[in-house]
């Protein structure tokens, strides 16, 4: 069974975003970028099933600049076993939909039967491309996963679920496309030798181009504004008395 | 230009960002229909009663009790026809099925909408909400989530006609096994008007107890930051942050939460914040009206004695 990982390329989670005064659009020109931390753990469950034997082969997807290639190193130093690197030409703004028909596209011709991925990018916190891939191949779908057990013959899946009211269990007959969340496992650092060997990995680059497929927006974004917390007074107090005195003056308990 | 409402029920009751949609609906178009998918045709009461709207659009199949996200997708793509808009509330039920609804129909969703600028053009958060997006959209139907925190929640007060659909329940790849509910007679996080909320520092689940104690002493909701889930004080559902549930109380009171820009991102629209920390430097504290800077326990004993 071959597992299909795609990962995306974004500002590093513990960098604060800022917006560029001359472009007015959120600076990464010379920010510290990262794998999105839901696609590392994506990685990590793949290559758990693939050293239990119940994978043949790992292959980690992104799209991106030049510079995606450093993402997929990464998870190539991590052990996934090859990467399939989609170029585009400039920094386009490719949107969920986009991303699942250029992922559909790719799926389909390598037969991929699972799919794990991050239930969101932590830049546009959409959380939708796991699901709108599912729906263009009509596989089955399990979003936002903490708990994985494939069935011994590898038909289908059984996956735990993190909704509003509870933990949701299901079983998903393959092919199927899981979105993971955070308490699904925690995901290895690539060890210095690995690192190395990752450099002698395959690494297929296809042009976005080649696929024919219309990356023109849906959706345009018009402007963007900082919207970060905002320090308040902090008033120092001292004991329960004085907290709870303070709140009845504020009118909320 | 009319807009349909996926409800979602808890139980048989509208959830409250479900009420926050027909709010958002009604700035954008003034003929609202309701589709409720579900397996017991008497839940129709409490939708039919939904101020705001047209009529109630009912799926009853016994398969629809815990939804499965192949059979809704297809189900409510196939009545999306004379419909601009497909609005429901930003909850872990409508992420699941609205964007396989989109790939149905060749449009790019919309998440977490804040803001209605006009028929096509809204206010959305990036970045854990650190940067806040104004995006116009240029496909002919419009899909989106919005945050219950941003919108009023619709009351009620119509009496529609509910009209149950023949739909033919599609084959699924997938089936439900179980659902691990978490029981609480507290008030619900997303809806509570105060909120106590515990972190790292509590230390273990024992101790997390001392949170829920206080929680019911201010009849508040009880969240967690993803350390305290993390560590298993609590489970997943009371997580607040960019990627647990995003919170807006009159009071929202963090106990030994350090404040990482994830967990503020969930709860910085809190109109009053107090934070019990012992850590001066801790971000939590910035963002604070009230700081007490002590010993967390201490602290926490003396609320709990406290008489009001």
């Amino acid at each position: 069974m071959k597992i299909i990982i795609p990962i995306k390329r974004v500002l590093d989670p513990y960098t604060q975003a800022r917006i560029n005064k001359q472009t007015e659009q959120v600076d990464l020109a010379n920010a510290k970028m990262a794998m999105n931390p839901f696609c590392e753990i994506a990685v990590e469950e793949a290559l758990t099933l693939k050293e239990s034997g119940a994978a043949t082969e790992t292959i980690a997807v992104s799209i991106g600049t030049d510079k995606t290639v450093d993402t997929l190193r990464t998870a190539l130093a991590m052990g996934v076993d090859r990467a399939i690197f989609i170029r585009t030409e400039s920094e386009l703004d490719l949107q969920p939909l986009h991303v699942g028909k250029i992922l559909a596209n790719i799926i389909k011709r390598e037969e991929a039967e699972l799919i794990i991925m991050g239930k969101q990018a932590v830049d546009n916190d959409n959380n939708q491309t796991g699901q709108i891939l599912s729906g263009l191949l009509d596989y089955s779908l399990g979003t936002f996963i903490s708990k994985f057990d494939l069935s011994s013959d590898a038909s289908s899946v059984e996956v735990s679920r993190e909704i509003d009211s509870g933990i949701e269990t299901r079983k998903l007959n393959l092919p199927a496309i899981v979105t993971v969340d955070l308490r699904l496992n925690e995901p290895r650092y690539a060890s210095l030798p690995n690192i190395m060997k990752a450099r002698s990995k395959p690494l297929e680059t296809i042009e976005l181009d080649s696929l024919g497929i219309d990356t023109s927006p849906r959706i345009k974004v018009i402007s963007v504004v900082e919207s970060g917390t905002k320090d308040r007074a902090s008033k120092q107090i001292s004991s329960a008395e004085e907290l709870f005195s303070e709140l009845n003056q504020m009118g909320v308990l | 230009m009319s807009a349909l409402i996926l409800i979602e029920l808890n139980g048989s009751e509208v959830n409250a960002s479900s009420r926050a949609a027909i709010t958002a609906a009604l700035q954008l178009s003034d003929s609202i229909d309701a589709l409720v998918l579900t397996n017991n045709l008497s839940n129709s009461e409490s939708v039919s009663k939904l101020a705001g709207i047209n009529s109630v659009k009912m799926i009853v199949d016994d398969s629809l009790e815990n939804v499965n996200v192949e059979v809704a997708s297809k189900l409510i793509a196939d009545v999306m026809s004379g419909y601009k808009y497909l609005i429901s509330g930003s909850s872990t039920y409508s992420k699941n099925i609205l964007p396989r609804v989109g790939a149905l129909l060749d449009v790019q969703p919309i998440s977490d909408v804040c803001e209605i600028k006009s028929n096509n053009t809204f206010v959305r958060p990036l970045y854990a909400g650190n940067i806040m997006a104004t995006v116009e959209s240029s496909d002919e139907t419009i899909i989106m989530t919005v945050r219950a925190t941003a919108f009023e929640h619709s009351g009620d007060g119509g009496s529609v006609e509910v009209e149950v659909l023949s739909s033919t329940i599609p084959e699924s790849n997938s089936t439900f096994i179980s659902l691990q509910e978490s029981q609480s007679e507290r008030p619900e996080l997303t809806t509570a008007a105060r909120i106590v909320s515990g972190g790292r520092g509590l230390g273990s689940k024992e101790n997390f107890a001392l949170i829920e104690q206080l929680a019911d002493k201010l009849d508040a909701a009880v969240g967690a930051s993803r350390a305290a889930v993390d560590a298993g004080f609590i489970s997943n559902d009371y997580q607040v942050g960019q990627t647990g549930k995003v919170v807006a109380p009159q009071l929202y009171l963090a106990v030994g939460i350090s404040g990482a820009i994830q967990h503020l991102a969930g709860m910085k629209d809190s109109q009053v914040i107090v934070v019990i920390n012992n850590d001066p430097d801790a971000p939590m504290s910035r963002m604070a009206d009230l700081v007490w800077q002590t010993d967390l326990f201490g602290a926490l004993k003396e609320l709990n004695e406290y008489q009001v």
